[in-house]
Formats: C-alpha cells, sequence, structure tokens
C-alpha cells in the first residue's frame, strides 16, 4: 500500500486503528467459510458513520479505485467477508455498543459491531426478547446478521433477522449517509429501501446502526430430544407436527454422523446409537407449552421414536441448543475440510431430499452429514473432505452442483440463510432466471455504480 | 523430532494446523482478542499465522514471535472449540519455532531466560537456596528496610514493579513439612499414591503440599513425596524449550516410577496440564515411552482424584464461610477438571459456594505472563479481581500457585487483608482436621 494512502488513514482513524503490516493482515484472508483464503492490502477499524463516510471517499480517489470488504467478526459461512484481492478491509468490531434499549416501543438501537449474545442478553435482562439466533451468536455482529439476513434455530416460529429490523443507518458508497426505518410498527412513505439492505451482503452500502424489535420474552420453553432408529420416521414426524397446525420454536435435526461428533465436543447426552434426533422447543404461555409438548411427545412415538427425553431444566435445555449450534464446527473433527451447505426446500420435499443428499454422497463417494432446521426446510449438508486432495475436490463440486439443482427442481433456493457471496455465485442464475437476476445488476448499478463495495460477490 | 535446523511449524503435522475451520467460537473466550478486537490477537489468527509459515507465505519474524508471547497460552479456546483443534501443541511448537529462530532475542531476554528457564528451574536445590534467599530478604527486615528508604528505585524499572509481587517463601519448604512416606493414621492404606510438591508451590505454597497429603491419608492413601523433586517441565514447555522440557519429564520418571503407584497426584493446575502429556512429550523416547504411557494414565489433579475415590466427606467444618471458585486455566481447560473442585468444596458442611462471573476467564497470571506482558497482565488481574468482589465471598478458592499469587496481590493492592485465598484442599484439610478436635475419639 503506497504510504500516502497508508497516512491518510492514519491522519483519519489513529495508527491504532490502522493495520498493514503482513503479520496483522493475514488473518483477514478468510472467514468462517472453508477453503476461501484471499488477503486484504489493509484492514481500518471506523469508529462511525462519519468516519466511514471518509474512508469511502479516500478509497475511491485511488486510481484504480480501491474495493471495500466490510467484515463483523468473519463468521459468515458464504465468503462474504472474504477480502477481494488488494480490498481494504473496514472492520466494524470495535463500533460494538448498544446505544439504547426502549422499553416503551420494544426496540434496541446498536452500533452495526454489535455481538448478538449482548443483544440478546441485554433484551433478557429487561424481559424482552430478541430471537434470531444464527449458530455463531456469541460472536457474530448484529451489522453482519443483518447484511447476510442470517437465520437460527428460531425460524420456524420467529423468522430471520429481517423480521426484527426496524432501521438501518447505511453509509452509501459515495459517503451519503440514510436512515432507513424508524420506531414505528406502521411504515409505508415511499419505496422500502430498509429491506433492500438487509441480505445485500454489504454490496449495496455499509450497515452502521441497526434499530432492533423486540417481542415479550416468552414465560415458559421446555425442550425435547426425540431419538430415532430411521432418518424417515423423523422426517415424517416433522410434517406431523407442522401438518397438526403446531409450530415450536425450534425444530432441529442431527444425523448419525453429526450427533457422534457434536457429542464428542459437547457432552449433552445425545444417543450415539441413534440414526436421528430431533431437537424440538416449544414456547409460549406455560399452559400453552405443557399442552404442545405433549402433543409433540405423542406425535414422535406414533412415528416410531424409540425415546423422547424432556429437558429437565433450562440448564439442560441451553446445553442441547448449544451441542447444536456447534455442529457445523463439530464437524471438523472428522476430516480437514468441512463444507457446509444450505440447500432449502419447501417441508413437504424433506424427506426427499434428505434421501437425495444420501444417494448423491453414495454416488460420488462421498462423507456427508446432514443437519439442520427442518422446521424450515432448511438442511445443511455437510460434506466432509480435503481441499488439498484435487480429485475429490472434483467429485465434492459434482455432488453441490446435483444438490442445488434438485433443491430448485423442487421449488427450493441454494441458500436458506448463509448466503451467496463467493461460494454460491455460479448457482445464483440457475435459480433466479435471466430477468431477475439482471434486475439484481440494475440495483446494484444505480446504489453503487463504480462497484467500490465488496465486488465479486453474489454476481460478477 | 525434527533437527533444530528445520522450520518446527513446517515439520509438523499438517492436519494439526488444517483442523481450525476458522469458525470464530473462539474468539469470544479469547482474553487477548477482548482487549483488542484484533484477528491477530485471537487463537484463528494465531493459527492463519502459523499455517503461513507452514505454508511458506511468511517467515518466522519477529512480529510473529512478539504474538505467541502475547498469547495467554490460557487453552481458553480449546475448551470452545467444537473442532477438537489441539492448540496447546501448535502453541508450544510456534514458541519453540521463535525461540529456534531467535528472532525476540536481545541481551536482557537472554539473561533472564538463561538464568530462569535454564538455571533455576532445572535446579530444584538451587531454587530453594533462592527461595531462602528470598525469605531472608523479608524475615531480616531488609526487604522493609529497602522499601522505607526507596532504594527499589536503584532496581531496574521492570525488576522494581516486580518486586512487590515477589512470593512470599515460607519459612518451610514441602520437605520440611511432609515425610517421605506417611500412612494413614487409622486404617491400613487401600491406595499407594505420590505426591508432586512443584516449584512454586513448593516455596510459597508449602502448606497446600501439606494439606493435599493429610487429605489423601484421610482417605486412605499411602502418601509418598520424595522430597527433592525437579521440576516437571512445563515452564520449558510453554517457554519453547522442549529439550529442557523433555529432559526434565526424564529425570522426573526416573525418580517416580508410575507403576508403583495407583495415582500420581498433583495439585497445581499448570503443572498438572503439562504433567499429564509425558505420553506425548516422550511418545519417541524408545527408554522412556512406555513409563510416560504409565505416568500419563495415573496422573491426576487432587481434587480430580478425591472425587473419583469417592472421597469421604467431612462430618464438621471449623466455621461459615462464604467460597468462590476461580478456575486455574490449565485445571480447566488444559485438564478439562471443572466440576471436581467445586464438589470438594460444596462437600465441606459451612461452605457455601458463590459462583462467580468469568470463573473460568484467566486471571493474567499465565505461567511467567505477569513478568513478560505487565500491562495486559494487570487488566486481566483488575477484571478477575471485579468479578470475585462481586462474589461478596469471604474465601477464594483456586488450585494454582500462579493463580493464587497474581490474586493475593490483587488483594493486597487494594489493601484487602481479610479475604482469604487458600486452594480447595486446605479447606477439605482443615475441616477434616475440625473433626479430630471436636469429635469424640474413636477408640
Amino acid at each position: 500500500m503506497s504510504t500516502t494512502f497508508e497516512s491518510s488513514f492514519i491522519a483519519l482513524l489513529g495508527a491504532e486503528n490502522v493495520l498493514t503490516a503482513r503479520e496483522d493482515i493475514i488473518p483477514y484472508g478468510f472467514d468462517g467459510t472453508a477453503a476461501l483464503k484471499r488477503y486484504p492490502r489493509a484492514v481500518v477499524f471506523p469508529r462511525d458513520a462519519r468516519q466511514i463516510a471518509a474512508i469511502l471517499k479516500l478509497a475511491r480517489e485511488q486510481t484504480p479505485p480501491v474495493p471495500v470488504v466490510t467484515r463483523g467478526s468473519g463468521t459468515g459461512l458464504s465468503g462474504g467477508s472474504v477480502p477481494v484481492d488488494n480490498a481494504l478491509v473496514v472492520c466494524l468490531a470495535k463500533m460494538n455498543r448498544i446505544l439504547e434499549l426502549d422499553t416503551a416501543n420494544l426496540t434496541l438501537l446498536a452500533e452495526a459491531g454489535a455481538v448478538t449474545q449482548e443483544i440478546y442478553d441485554t433484551a433478557d435482562r429487561a424481559g424482552l426478547f430478541y430471537p434470531p439466533d444464527p449458530g455463531s451468536m456469541r460472536v457474530s455482529t448484529i451489522g453482519g446478521n443483518v447484511a447476510e439476513n442470517a437465520g437460527g434455530l428460531r425460524g420456524l416460529k420467529y423468522g430471520v433477522t429481517r423480521n426484527y429490523v426496524m432501521g438501518v443507518e447505511v453509509v452509501l458508497a459515495d459517503g451519503s449517509v440514510c436512515w432507513l426505518g424508524n420506531k414505528c410498527v406502521k411504515d409505508v412513505a415511499g419505496y422500502n429501501l430498509r429491506d433492500l439492505f438487509i441480505g445485500s451482503e454489504g454490496t449495496l452500502g455499509i450497515i452502521t446502526k441497526v434499530l432492533l424489535k423486540l417481542l415479550p420474552k416468552p414465560a415458559a420453553r421446555q425442550t425435547l430430544l426425540a431419538t430415532y432408529a430411521q432418518m424417515d420416521a423423523a422426517a415424517a414426524t416433522v410434517s406431523d407436527i407442522i401438518a397438526s397446525k403446531i409450530i415450536p420454536c425450534t425444530l432441529e435435526f442431527l444425523d448419525r454422523k453429526t450427533i457422534r461428533c457434536v457429542e464428542d465436543f459437547a457432552h449433552a447426552g445425545l444417543p450415539l446409537d441413534a440414526e436421528a434426533v430431533l431437537l424440538i422447543e416449544s414456547d409460549g404461555h406455560p399452559a400453552a407449552v405443557a399442552d404442545e409438548a405433549a402433543r409433540i411427545e405423542e406425535i414422535a412415538r406414533k412415528h416410531g421414536a424409540t425415546r423422547v427425553k424432556r429437558a429437565r431444566d433450562s440448564a439442560e435445555a441451553v446445553q442441547l441448543a448449544t451441542a447444536r449450534r456447534s455442529a457445523f464446527s463439530a464437524l471438523a473433527r472428522l476430516k480437514p475440510t468441512t463444507i457446509l451447505e444450505d440447500a432449502t426446500v419447501p417441508r413437504s420435499e424433506l424427506a426427499h431430499m434428505v434421501r437425495f443428499v444420501e444417494g448423491v454422497a453414495a454416488r460420488h463417494k462421498l462423507e456427508i452429514a446432514t443437519f439442520g432446521h427442518f422446521g424450515d426446510g432448511n438442511l445443511h449438508p455437510t460434506i466432509l473432505t480435503d481441499e488439498r486432495n484435487r480429485e475429490e475436490m472434483h467429485r465434492v463440486e459434482a455432488a453441490m452442483q446435483e444438490i442445488f439443482d434438485e433443491a430448485l427442481r423442487v421449488g427450493g433456493t441454494i441458500t436458506g440463510e448463509h448466503g451467496v457471496g463467493f461460494a454460491k455465485k455460479k448457482f445464483l442464475p440457475g435459480q433466479l432466471g435471466d430477468a431477475s437476476y439482471a434486475l439484481l445488476k440494475t440495483i446494484k448499478r444505480a446504489i453503487d455504480p463504480d462497484g467500490l463495495l465488496n465486488p465479486g460477490k453474489i454476481f460478477d | 523430532m525434527p533437527t533444530p535446523a528445520q522450520n518446527l511449524l513446517k515439520s509438523l503435522d499438517y492436519s494439526v494446523l488444517q483442523q481450525c475451520m476458522h469458525c470464530g467460537m473462539c474468539l469470544p473466550v479469547c482474553p487477548t482478542y477482548s482487549e483488542t478486537k484484533e484477528e491477530r490477537h485471537g487463537p484463528r489468527g494465531r493459527i492463519a499465522l502459523m499455517r503461513a509459515i507452514a505454508d511458506g507465505e511468511l517467515e518466522t519474524t519477529r512480529a510473529f514471535g512478539e504474538e505467541m508471547y502475547y498469547c495467554l497460552g490460557c487453552l481458553a479456546c480449546t475448551s470452545a472449540c467444537p473442532a477438537g483443534v489441539n492448540y496447546a501443541e501448535l502453541f508450544e511448537t510456534a514458541r519453540a519455532e521463535v525461540e529456534r529462530t531467535h528472532v525476540l532475542d536481545s541481551a536482557q531476554r537472554n539473561f533472564w531466560r538463561w538464568s530462569v528457564v535454564r538455571v533455576l528451574f532445572t535446579r530444584p536445590r538451587l531454587l530453594r537456596l533462592a527461595g531462602r534467599g528470598l525469605w531472608l530478604w523479608r524475615v531480616t527486615g531488609l526487604q522493609a528496610l529497602t522499601r522505607t528508604l526507596r532504594l527499589t528505585y536503584l532496581l531496574p524499572r521492570r525488576l522494581r514493579e516486580l518486586e512487590p509481587q515477589a512470593p512470599r517463601i515460607g519459612a518451610k519448604f514441602s520437605h520440611q513439612l511432609i515425610k517421605p512416606v506417611e500412612q494413614p493414621a487409622q486404617q491400613t492404606p487401600v491406595r499407594r499414591v505420590a505426591v508432586l510438591t512443584g516449584c512454586v508451590q513448593d516455596l510459597a505454597f508449602p502448606e497446600i503440599n501439606r494439606a493435599t497429603v493429610d487429605v489423601l491419608l484421610a482417605n486412605g492413601c499411602e502418601v509418598h513425596t520424595p522430597p527433592v523433586q525437579p521440576c516437571c517441565g512445563s515452564l520449558h514447555a510453554h517457554n519453547g524449550d522442549v529439550e529442557s522440557a523433555r529432559a526434565l519429564a526424564r529425570r522426573m520418571l526416573d525418580l517416580i516410577n508410575p507403576a508403583d503407584y495407583d495415582a500420581i497426584i498433583s495439585n497445581a493446575g499448570g503443572c498438572g496440564s503439562h504433567l499429564r502429556h509425558y505420553d506425548h512429550l516422550l511418545h519417541d523416547d524408545p527408554h522412556y515411552a512406555a513409563r510416560a504411557v504409565e505416568w500419563s494414565r495415573k496422573l491426576r489433579d487432587v481434587s480430580e482424584y478425591l472425587v473419583e475415590i469417592d472421597f469421604r466427606k467431612p462430618v464438621c467444618s471449623p466455621s461459615p464461610q462464604t467460597v468462590t471458585y476461580h478456575e486455574s486455566c490449565h485445571l480447566c481447560h488444559g485438564q478439562k477438571v471443572s466440576a471436581q473442585p467445586r464438589a470438594v468444596l460444596r462437600a465441606i458442611p459451612g461452605v457455601e459456594l458463590h459462583e462467580c462471573a468469568e470463573a473460568a476467564w484467566c486471571c493474567g497470571s499465565a505461567g511467567i505472563y505477569n513478568i513478560t506482558q505487565p500491562a495486559t497482565a494487570g487488566r486481566l488481574q483488575n477484571r478477575k479481581m471485579g468479578n470475585l468482589r462481586r462474589t461478596g465471598a469471604g474465601v477464594i478458592a483456586t488450585a494454582n500457585p500462579g493463580c493464587h499469587l497474581q490474586i493475593q496481590n490483587g488483594l493486597r493492592a487494594e489493601n484487602d487483608t481479610i479475604t482469604e485465598v487458600e486452594h480447595p484442599v486446605v479447606l477439605l484439610a482443615r475441616a477434616y482436621a475440625a473433626e479430630y478436635e471436636l469429635l469424640p475419639k474413636k477408640q
């Protein structure tokens, strides 16, 4: 990086907020996505929107302009925050304050770098509830959650991050700062621009503040763990629960391989001899929870659950949920490279899709573990491989293509909650079709005509 | 073992590096990442740097060396890591690589490393002699005099800052308190164990070693405590001197043959964490590998062993007390012993255990970290003291001499002369002793 470029950032942000040494920037070459590594030319830590506007101005003034990649905690799973070569990484991890908890309007205002878990805890202490709970919530930032429209274990009943965003402060590529949204439950003034930035993966603007909607904390929770000797029986249970007009808060599935890896790490008491388990949580009014849990247990047994266990207390429930959240990383115990997908299908196609993935694994002689949010139809087939084995990586690519094709054929999507980023951009045209794909690019050109922000993500 | 000419990170089994899939689950538990929010100061960033060296993308630079010594080596990341990355091995290999390449060399650092790591902590008798010197310094009033006359200002700045933190050396060392072999008083022994007395523990807290022997005797153990024991080598392995660590491990195995005992007992979290891995340390040593495997199989932390043998629960206690438990990093993360010390405390009548927030967060002692990185160590100490204060406990229990000293120094800095710091077995030993005083003697 040229010294003048570097020194202008130091003048703007202070030397402690500008990283350019090799040892400092190598650790920013990746996020949580497997087998993606590209080194930035510098990493900067701004404190507010005004500094970010100045950073963007400086980046734009270079010849050629320096691409800017926004990063939070770098836990994304599609390469959204992996730098493009020679990019400037704008890391918002130090903008992590929770600015306001409004108990009259049930909202919370936070800087983009605030950690999701701290938002949950802040709400919880006030008897309130922030439902979205992505697997990495202990470290992920709210800005990253909004930019990727992160999901989580509670999506079935409570939806995803999008459903809780009431407003965002965003800095556009030209340095202008926009506030989109407010504390009103209803607001139809103009286009819904706020929603345009949710899930935009850092390609349209840099989100600097987020206004979130909170709910009253559910008075009661009950967690159940149902054990199955066959995968199909677990899938049938899920279909029947939904068909019985029960919407549990959480309806998670783990297959045999995943169970073993997770138990090895978490010691949560998962049954090691099971072919599949369902982790189910009901929440709400105590009487409703008791009734719902009883009905779920009955349905599980009807479909051949060999055992249905209820969590003794909230500590055990949290332990089970934490164990489930570790599934993706725990699978890394088996093979050096863990490629996590999130193909999602309509719930009626779930059992078919699980069997299809099993077939793909057998056909391509690959080890694939599957877990996921069964209640949402959101599968996480996880390919266990070694990125240094080129021949096997070719089979991995072929397998991924087949899984995505089949998901699309049955009316699904290539990504339920991880985003497109680098990892899935080549599959996106297949899902969107020509007109929709062109519309994406039209919007990008209108808002970031020079392609300064996160270029090469979602589409080229 | 690779020859010293080879880059140790390049000759490391690559799959150990590859095990990290950089998911970031380690970041929220890493004290140094929490300090700076920079990836380089977190586990996955450090592993990325190690991997860059193994891949030939980065040289072993001074900045890399500084980073490896900015890491506390607390191993909190290993408890948080779902993928099971062996960070302890990566960290020790990286520090050994830093020492091999001499990127951090300076005359001052080399002198301190040589005198402490190579000389003092490889010679137990010399260490005790130095300890005796420190003790005389205090009891003869020389220390007080020096402080009153402000002669400490003649010391180099670093030493002057460290002087008040020096451990208070006991009047007697372990071998003056413990016979080489002791038998339980009221029964024929049902187990035979060896007790390791440690270095700092021996000098600063010999009464903890005495209490360890007492609680084992009270539970039917015949206790062997060799009077002069070598350092376990933990200090050396954690500071990039693997060869000294291996030599010390061999000396320990020469002194104590694990085949003679049901268990080998350590009462210091930091030592135990290293002692448990003699099997790995000596795996390629044809003369010692088998003995080291048996050693590792029998090595136990004292609380862990007490729970394992279903220790006798005391029936009375000297006085009711509120206790909080600070987890030694190398006991809870290094050895995964977390529930057992609490079980020991809960078993003591009159003890009310108040859990402390962030109980498993490093106190900043971290071996010799408070000497090498005083600023960060000080901030961690303040954070720890704040959390301990909020429990309102009158006794802080902890099971590692480094933590013990760090918390004692924290209390001293706050002019607190009331709150006690104790090893859990000391409280248990007191409860057993109270039985002898309060209960009618069995005849």
